[in-house]
């Protein structure tokens, strides 16, 4: 009985994926019970944010995909709506205006919009598939570029290249020519000094920080400085579980969230870091195995955004802390604290398996 | 794995098999996603390689280098706070620099019990519960583990006392700190400003300046003033040292470190010998004084009674002289001279007489017959002049020198409120000049579409009629009036009012002037000008409303006198000063400027509740004009109501 009740339950999770996932979950509450400094406390909340992410991650996988297309348009028109709004009436915090307040809560509306924007454009695509044309191409680029250039106002470069990133991984999936792609890179190498021109300070600032981090000890280079020693230091084999001294003597800045991987490295060395590579890695083969065996286009192209996003915050975060990239706030999936981010990494990751799940259903 | 058969799988098939060409088009299209599939598979590889690269680079090869430094992290960085600019007067006078003293200060994170440590320090210095109040919002306060001041300002025998006894403390320190000192109190106190300690809303802006890096360890930032509007250039370039400590915090050597570069100093246009004439002139009268430079704009004095000493915020007011300074009557805080909005009255004449000879709607021969009232016609409203039955024939220059209401009532009328405003504004009221201090009031200069968006009511004739002689709803600061008569002084050129003349850079000694190119000119016919100007030198001789602050002058100064009402006076009844309460009487005004051939000052001057501009402001201008023309310093004694002609 309770194991058909199971059987049920997981008919649509995908075995493998899950239990990647645990490995990694675990991974990261070992990190993270290492960084907070033995807190119990931090360590509990994590579980119950887990627990949270878990249920979501069901509902993902026990969703059809058609119902998912159903979603795509109010979900990408109601994110626009409420990033005018943001930009109207927003609430300011730390000099960028990204919340909205609803009486009660606010919400950022860019966070929804991190889905809502891949889910649109594979749903139009799907749509004309039959007779997809440059134009329509040229329409998913202005579906795609009034979000990103709405969270870029806010301003948070960060998500918006995350947008960015995500729909043009539709894009380029979808069948965009290769010319254009050529001519785009052009383009966009061509716009660097005007998008220079166009950033703020502190922005800027970041980006001659990682060519020299040591110009600006005291502000930005000093997460870069301190993150690079951490990691360097952890040697092949790392300083080992709850050892790590650039974590325990407070040198570290956002060690339990942004920065965890450099715990982690320090921790646990060039070994525990290729390990962690070889999980995400398997995640990500996964998901482009999802992708390349689904059916339809909506799912091909979700699929294969979502598996390359995910690709996208592990590079993105492993290159900020180990000095490749600019500091931007992009958490490690999985590894770090925080529960909203932990949500929509394993409800991208529920979706996959909805569509694995489903297209089985499909076949038989 | 045949990607036909997920092909064949997909609702698209029997579509597909209906038309042949699609088909081969869907073929083509699966075979193209499989092969972006795979270029994506292998950047996600090619990536993932780089990064095992960078993370063997650093964890191998660069091991060691990053072991030592890990192991002597132990390597922190402290910023070494450079020293704040100084502001100086035009004559070189310090208004404020700052000096070192000692501080005792506990660093938290090595004491066990913290009012324990208290306790035993205030039987060695002395401790004050204000002292203690402070320590606790400090420490809340501090983000990092650095040290947090107990006692400030310590005494040569606390620190000998302390030292002796340091044994017993070791988690505390004394330290050599700047502060910031403002040598001459409360002269010139709403000019200079003051410093206060960094707040949230402060950090916040500093991240959107892009200063916060520069602004580690910095505890102080100017909150009003020039302290407030040249922060940037006050505070200078935090350097730093790069201290390698052993695992207990202590400094074993310095690796490497930069030093700081002190802030630039500020030259002020001021005069603060002429600040103090024109302070003192004051006596315990509330108001505000503007001096400026005729031919550059510069402030020479700028005065806002009641001042305070803006030492009391240094290092952090007490509450109980805050809310001294918060809950006075007479608002101290508040400069007066920048943020008062007061009708302008009477002094607004000269401009208005200007705007209609500009205009052509009178002729400078043009006389009335003044019964001592105006009659709106139409509405029967009587509006009355100063002064009861009349001024008998009234012609321009006579008008401005007694001050005559019936005739600018009709003169208002004549040039038409759509013209008063433009031609107006030019001289800068109804909006902010521009001076170097934040916090500027704009004024008010009406006009019927401001009314309509204020008030949504059509503008009367009646309302001209008040503006005319600087009633109604005219409201000027005093530096807008100050600035007016700079223009009206020079012949027609606007500058914008600037209190810092040039900043000197600390590290090149080199100066760089503010801008002192004019911003407008108003291209005035000179005759025009000459009549005006001649009416305002006959002013302040024998029969003009302010001839007693006039007599005996070596010189000769042109001026108008003004009052502002407080309290509305009805139709019926006569104004009677001496009934009215000290707080209900009216506002004295008087703009000048001397000498009057060759202008080297012009002012503007207010006098809350002063009563009569020619008998409580004109004087005033008398000793800064004296003092400044004549370098003769006034006997001190506060000024009294002299008993210049009543007028206005």
């Amino acid at each position: 009985m309770i194991s058909r009740t199971l059987t049920y339950l997981g008919r649509h999770l995908d075995g493998f994926l899950l239990a990647l996932i645990a490995v990694l979950l675990a991974a990261g509450l070992l990190v993270l019970y290492s960084a907070t400094g033995e807190s119990l406390p931090r360590l509990f909340s994590q579980l119950a944010n887990i627990t949270v992410a878990m249920v979501v991650l069901w509902c993902a996988a026990n969703t059809p995909p058609h119902y998912l297309m159903r979603l795509a348009l109010p979900t990408y028109v109601l994110g626009l709506l409420l990033l005018v709004c943001v930009a109207l009436f927003g609430e300011v915090s730390n000099g960028a205006r990204r919340w909205l307040h609803l009486g009660v809560t606010r919400i950022q509306p860019s966070e929804l919009m991190k889905v809502g924007v891949p889910l649109a454009l594979a749903w139009y695509f799907d749509r004309y598939e039959t007779a997809l044309r440059f134009s329509h191409f040229a329409v998913a680029g202005l579906l795609l570029g009034a979000p990103v250039l709405l969270v870029a106002k806010q301003p948070d470069l960060g998500t918006a290249l995350l947008i960015a990133a995500a729909g043009f991984y539709v894009i380029f999936l979808a069948g965009l020519s290769w010319r254009v792609l050529v001519v785009l890179a052009g383009a966009g190498l061509a716009a660097m000094p005007l998008l220079w021109g166009v950033m703020h300070d502190y922005q800027r600032r970041r980006i001659l920080t990682l060519l020299d981090p040591s110009q600006d000890p005291l502000g930005a280079g000093y997460h870069t400085i301190q993150a690079t020693i951490a990691v360097g230091s952890g040697g092949a084999f790392g300083k080992g579980w709850l050892h790590g001294t650039q974590a325990h003597l407070d040198f570290l800045p956002e060690r339990s969230t942004d920065f965890i991987f450099a715990v982690f490295s320090e921790e646990f060395g060039l070994l525990g870091n290729l390990i962690l590579l070889v999980l995400f890695l398997m995640v990500i083969g996964r998901g482009l195995f999802i992708t390349f065996n689904a059916p339809t286009l909506f799912t091909r192209l979700l699929a294969g955004t979502l598996s390359l996003t995910f690709f996208t915050y592990v590079f993105v975060n492993m290159g900020m802390v180990s000095g490749i990239l600019p500091v931007v706030g992009v958490p490690l999936p999985m590894i770090s604290y925080g529960g909203t981010a932990l949500v929509s990494v394993l409800f991208g990751l529920g979706i996959l398996m909805s569509i694995h799940s489903h297209k089985r259903l499909v076949k038989s | 794995m045949d990607p036909l058969a997920v092909f064949r799988s997909s609702r698209k098939r029997s579509e597909a098999a209906n038309r042949r060409p699609e088909m081969r088009d869907h073929e083509k299209d699966l075979r193209s996603f499989h092969l972006r599939l795979g270029v994506s598979a292998t950047t996600v590889l090619a990536v993932f390689l780089l990064l095992a690269l960078r993370f063997s680079y650093l964890q191998v090869i660069r091991h060691e280098y990053y072991h030592t430094l890990a192991e002597n992290n132990r390597v922190t960085i402290v910023p070494i706070v450079p020293n704040r600019g100084l502001i100086l007067d035009r004559n070189a006078t310090v208004l404020a620099h700052n000096y070192a003293a000692y501080t005792l200060e506990i660093f938290p994170n090595k004491v066990r019990d913290l009012d324990a440590t208290i306790d035993a320090l205030a039987r060695v210095v002395e401790i004050a519960p204000r002292d203690r109040k402070r320590f606790r919002k400090l420490l809340e306060e501090s983000k990092d583990l650095t040290s947090v001041p107990i006692r400030a300002r310590l005494s040569d025998e606390e620190v000998a006392r302390f030292a002796a006894n340091k044994f017993r403390f070791p988690a505390v320190e004394i330290r050599a700190r700047l502060f910031r000192h403002y040598p001459n109190g409360e002269l010139a106190s709403h000019v200079i400003g003051y410093i206060g300690r960094v707040t949230e809303a402060d950090l916040d802006r500093l991240e959107t300046q892009g200063q916060s890096a520069n602004y580690t360890g910095t505890d102080f930032i100017g909150k009003t003033g020039l302290e407030s509007h040249y922060e940037l250039e006050l505070h200078g370039r935090t350097g730093f040292d790069e201290v390698e400590t052993d695992a207990g915090g202590h400094a074993i050597r310095t690796l490497r470190s930069q030093l700081p570069a002190s802030g630039n100093n500020l030259r002020l246009s001021l005069d603060a010998r002429l600040q103090e004439v024109a302070e003192r002139a004051f006596g315990e009268h509330r108001g505000a004084l503007i001096a400026i430079d005729p031919a550059t704009g510069g402030v020479l004095a700028l005065v806002s009674k009641p001042g305070f000493d803006p030492n009391l915020f240094v290092d952090g007011i007490d509450p109980a002289n805050w809310e001294l300074l918060n809950t006075s009557l007479d608002r101290p805080l508040n400069n007066r001279a920048l943020q008062g909005m007061y009708p302008p009255g009477s002094t607004f004449k000269p401009f208005m007489a200007l705007a209609a000879l500009e205009l052509e709607k009178r002729s400078p021969q043009y006389a009335i017959s003044d019964p001592g009232f105006f009659v709106l016609a139409g509405s029967g409203h009587h509006y009355r002049d100063w002064k009861v039955g009349g001024h008998g024939s009234v012609d321009m220059h006579r008008a401005i020198v007694i001050s005559c209401d019936t005739y600018f009532y009709g003169l208002a009328l004549d040039v038409g409120i759509d013209n008063i405003h433009r031609f107006i504004s030019q001289f800068g009221f109804g909006k902010r000049t521009g001076v170097d201090i934040d916090g500027e009031a704009g004024g008010l200069l009406p006009s019927p579409e401001w009314k309509r968006r204020r008030y949504k009511q059509k503008w009367f004739a009646g309302d001209t009629v008040s503006v005319g002689i600087g009633q109604g709803y005219n409201l000027s600061t005093p530096l807008q009036l100050a600035q007016a008569t700079a223009v009206l002084a020079n012949g027609g050129t606007a500058f914008r009012p600037h209190i810092v003349r040039e900043i000197q850079n600390s590290q090149t000694s080199a100066t760089r002037a503010v801008e002192q190119q004019p911003i407008n000119n108003l291209n005035l016919k000179a005759e025009n000008v000459q009549l005006v100007r001649q009416a305002m030198v006959d002013v302040t001789r024998p029969g003009g409303t302010a001839g007693a602050a006039g007599a005996g002058a070596p010189y000769a100064f042109a001026g108008k006198t003004g009052t502002a009402q407080v309290v509305a006076i009805k139709q019926t009844e006569k104004y009677d000063e001496r009934k009215v309460a000290e707080r209900h009487r009216d506002h004295a005004l008087f703009i000048s400027y001397a000498p009057a051939d060759k202008p080297t000052i012009a002012l503007a001057i207010l006098v809350e509740n002063g009563g009569h501009g020619g008998a409580t402001a004109a004087p005033i201008a008398r000793k800064v004009f004296d003092f400044y023309l004549l370098g003769k310093v006034p006997e001190v004694k506060p000024a009294d109501d002299g008993d210049g002609e009543e007028s206005d």
